[in-house]
């Protein structure tokens, strides 16, 4: 995300899910699309069918590379020296756009010059990819089009997971594949709303709208609408606000519906740090692990059973509406957060219903300026839609980008070493994955038959490895980091590469984050879970 | 660029789009031809053999309508009396080979097969003559979510088609020859053990009661919303009866999704009706949870985070929740409690 509004001006997808459909050539990068986002997969997989070229990008062996033209496996935390291969071939070919380059984009040079350090050599050693097929890879990309690129996780999540999101958008630049029908560069988003609660200021350094909260501007805006002072000081991050629990600078906190206990990095950590604060609410919709640490547990309302609106990875506002009652006393979240900023005294908490909310949200955010339930009874929109009588955008950066100059920005990158390296006491190294069955863990482990599909936690490992640690398949192993340890069943797959071996982590029983990293990339401050080193011993 | 061609079927005036086939202009326009094997979104196959028209003129053949396309000035008949023979013993060979225990089926009068046999008609005679002695093979209900029963599979090759064109996943095929056909996972294996994602595509399309799902009841009403699960924000309908959620069906005019569940969007709602959801506020007394009503424990709450103003506040809100949700929550932390320490699990 914040890779993306350096170089382009907005951190969201560029383009719209179904124009993959319509793509020349896609690049799937650090996506396991088919089993995280299985609707956006099918457009991809159309595509091919129409005669789309596929290139995958992964660690790990996944069901997309049946349908890949080349499948880069490179080895994890070396997308940067991957992408950079990529572009030298592109620009030693000639097969860059350079009259998009010239009109559209800024700092080429700098970036030129640090594409110097990635010779085809380099890259090779780096990433365990052979030569021909980087190059076969770039000429495809560069030369197919219109191409897209879409990513997930595996990017971000990486203590340098900004300078791989940089290294997505310079590949897009460089090729004109921006800013068109069916390009652009396409971060799948995780959650069904993660988009909305970005747009909507859920963030600590942003008001609703990527408003910068250190803009005084932008704060007097917030504080003759909302009639109160506002703190220039930006909060802080996620990972950062467990770090405060645990120093005793934070002693509330307030938690609507995540589960940390099984879902951040290093999650002792994140126990210790709760177990730490004075007081604890937290407010979900069924009793999880995190819940039972609270002081107190406040019962949410379910998606079905709420008006609303939810973002979804394309910027499209859609219509929730509420099916059926709260179960029991549950209430919408809210109504819940009104009620309390009543009982301290709080003035524009009287809202009637979530349009009245919108309203608001409209009258303070330009991108959703012209987004009402009215519109959206008639049908989505996707933002930027900044007036009542806009049709909304389906492709960003079609006359100039969002950043302060309008053009699109080059950035140099150099090869960072991935945030743990592996040593003779921890050999292998870790990445995490996820399962089309389940959904982080606390809705889909209460749907029976999604764990009779997905049942277990695996570790996968590559059969040398296994010989290696005399390891069968199916057998019960353990796992330990330098920060856990964790039991899991061995599958013994060809689709990891040697020394990387993978595991999901949905399973209470299996606590997979005791082992990850919380080391922060240090710009979008998200942990690096992907690269983690370990050891595995038999039991 | 689609031209408009002009065509009569049975004497009417049709005008179709070219590239069209007969048995889609022929049903745009309101006309029944019998039919089994075809689906608008999938490539025509021609398997059931019952859409048989009639063109007349030089090009004057039997054709089967559904791999026919349309042509200016086609004169098309569907209905002959040689077609009717044709079509009714095809009828017969078809319902003889079927389980017709329509009751205690689920897709009882919503069947194109009853649609069929009641458009086109039997000879009892024959058909008990054509009825093989009742031996039922085996159901696979490996699959936690759906059942396929073989004894109300007309062939039609829909399943096997969706799971190919549509999910490019190939989990089912025909199997075995002549008689012995049937749909099934690689080497006849239950569908369990195949690489069968259960998005449920197939049962939808399924024109029979041979894919249906377990526990299925029909709603009393049903509710347009999103998806709860991944950022493609698919539209899903959700079913609700008894106040509780019964089904959930793709939302065909959804611009993202055009219809298409996964095997959590169709199945994974059921999370909502768990008898683990909280149903109470509850507050820690001693170390144990207390359930209490809403004003005790929103005074307690409201308290203690006084006690804690500015940057001693964090809240963490949900990127499941919805933007009014979260809109409010930002708020909250931001003009109540004085902080900006707020943020949710983008990162993670």
């Amino acid at each position: 995300m914040a890779g993306l509004a350096t170089s382009l001006g907005s951190g969201a997808m560029t383009n719209t899910i179904t124009e993959l459909g319509d793509a020349s050539t896609i690049l799937a990068i650090g996506t396991n699309t088919t089993e995280a986002h299985p609707i956006a997969a099918l457009q991809v997989k159309d595509a091919v069918r129409k005669g789309a070229k596929l290139i995958v990008a992964n660690p790990k062996e996944i069901e997309l590379c049946r349908f890949a033209a080349v499948f880069l496996q490179h080895k994890p935390g070396t997308d940067v020296p991957l992408l950079m291969g990529m572009m030298r071939v592109i620009l030693e070919e000639g097969l860059e756009d350079k009259a998009f380059i010239a009109d559209r984009c800024e700092n080429f040079e700098s970036f030129e010059k640090s594409l110097e350090a990635f010779d085809l050599d380099t890259v090779e050693k780096l990433t365990g990819v052979a030569q021909d097929k980087i190059i076969k890879a770039a000429r495809i990309y560069a030369t197919q089009t219109p191409s897209s690129i879409i990513y997930c996780m595996g990017i971000t999540q990486h203590v340098h997971g900004t300078d791989n999101v940089l290294a997505v958008s310079n590949l897009a630049l460089l090729t004109g594949n921006i800013g068109k029908p069916s390009t652009g560069v396409n971060p799948l988003r995780g959650q069904n709303n993660v988009q909305g609660a970005c747009d909507i200021g859920c963030l600590p350094n942003v008001y609703p709208g990527y408003q910068q909260v250190t803009s005084p501007d932008a704060r007097s805006k917030f504080e003759s609408a909302w009639g109160v002072e506002l703190s220039d000081k930006a909060g802080l991050t996620h990972t950062e606000i467990f770090d405060a629990l645990l120093e005793g600078r934070i002693k509330s906190l307030y938690m609507v519906g995540e589960n940390p206990v099984l879902s951040e990095a290093n999650a002792s950590h994140a126990i210790e740090a709760m177990e730490k604060a004075d007081f604890m609410v937290v407010q979900d919709i069924f009793m999880t692990e995190t819940a039972e640490l609270a002081d107190v547990v406040l019962p949410g309302a379910a998606f079905a059973e709420k008006d609303g609106t939810f973002t979804n990875t394309e910027r499209r506002v859609q219509r929730v509406r509420k099916a059926l009652d709260p179960v029991g006393e549950a209430k919408p979240d809210w109504w819940i957060a009104c009620e309390l900023a009543k009982r301290l005294s709080a003035k524009g908490f009287d809202f009637s219903g979530p349009s009245e909310i919108m309203d608001e949200m409209g009258s303070l955010m330009p991108t959703y300026k012209g987004i009402s339930y009215s519109r959206l009874e008639k049908g989505s929109l996707q933002w930027p839609c900044p007036s009542e009588d806009h049709s909304g955008t389906p492709f960003l950066h079609a006359e100039k980008f969002g950043t302060e100059t309008g053009k699109g920005k080059f950035m140099p990158l150099e090869y960072k070493k991935p945030g743990e390296d592996t040593d003779k006491e921890y050999p292998l190294l870790l990445t995490t994955d996820r399962s089309l069955f389940h959904f982080h863990s606390t809705m889909t482990r209460r749907v029976y038959g999604l764990n009779v599909l997905g049942k277990e936690e695996l570790l996968n490992i590559h059969p040398e490895d296994a010989e290696k640690l005399g390891i069968a398949d199916e057998q019960m192993v353990k796992v330990a980091s330098r920060r856990g340890e964790v039991e899991v069943k061995a599958k013994v797959t060809k689709k990891c590469i040697v020394g990387t071996v993978s595991m999901g982590f949905h399973f209470a029983e299996t606590p997979t984050n005791l082992l990850t990293c919380c080391e922060l990339d240090p710009v979008a401050k998200t942990p690096g879970t992907k690269v983690c080193a370990v050891r595995i011993e038999t039991i | 660029m689609t031209e408009k061609i002009e065509l009569k079927i049975n004497g009417l005036s049709v005008t179709a789009d070219s590239g069209m086939t007969i048995l889609d202009a022929a049903l745009r326009k309101g006309i029944y031809i019998p039919h089994l094997c075809h689906h608008r979104q999938l490539e025509p196959i021609g398997a059931c053999r019952l859409c048989l028209v009639e063109i007349q003129g030089e090009w004057k053949k039997t054709v089967i309508s559904c791999k026919t396309l349309v042509k200016e000035g086609m004169v098309v008949l569907t209905e002959t009396p040689e077609i009717q023979k044709i079509r009714q013993i095809n009828v017969e060979l078809i319902v003889a080979d079927h389980d017709t225990d329509c009751l205690n089926c689920f897709q009882n009068t919503k069947c194109a097969l009853q649609r069929v046999a009641d458009h086109v008609g039997m000879d009892k005679k024959r058909l008990d003559r054509l009825k093989k002695p009742d031996k039922l093979l085996p159901i696979d209900d490996s699959n936690p979510f759906f059942t396929f029963n073989p004894n109300r599979c007309v062939l039609c090759g829909i399943c096997v088609r969706t799971c190919d064109e549509i999910q490019n996943i190939q989990a089912i095929d025909f199997v075995h020859r002549g008689l012995g056909t049937k749909v099934a996972g690689f080497g006849d294996r239950p569908r369990l053990e195949s690489n069968c994602e259960s998005c449920g595509e197939c049962i939808v399309r399924c024109p029979v009661g041979a894919l249906t799902e377990k526990d299925a009841v029909r709603p009393t009403h049903q509710v347009k919303t999103i998806c709860a699960f991944c950022g493609c924000g698919c539209g899903v309908v959700l079913g609700v009866r008894d106040n509780k959620l019964v089904s959930a069906r793709g939302d065909l005019g959804n611009k993202a999704s055009k219809g298409r569940l996964c095997v959590k969007g169709r199945f994974g709602y059921k999370f909502v009706n768990h008898p683990d959801r909280l149903t109470s506020p509850m507050v820690k007394k001693d170390g144990n949870f207390v359930e209490v009503g809403w004003d005790e424990a929103l005074d307690l709450v409201a308290d203690n985070f006084a006690k804690n103003k500015g940057d001693k506040f964090a809240g963490i809100s949900s990127a499941k929740a919805t933007n009014e949700d979260n809109y409010v929550f930002q708020k909250f932390t931001r003009a109540v409690m004085g902080t900006n320490n707020i943020d949710h699990c983008a990162r993670l």
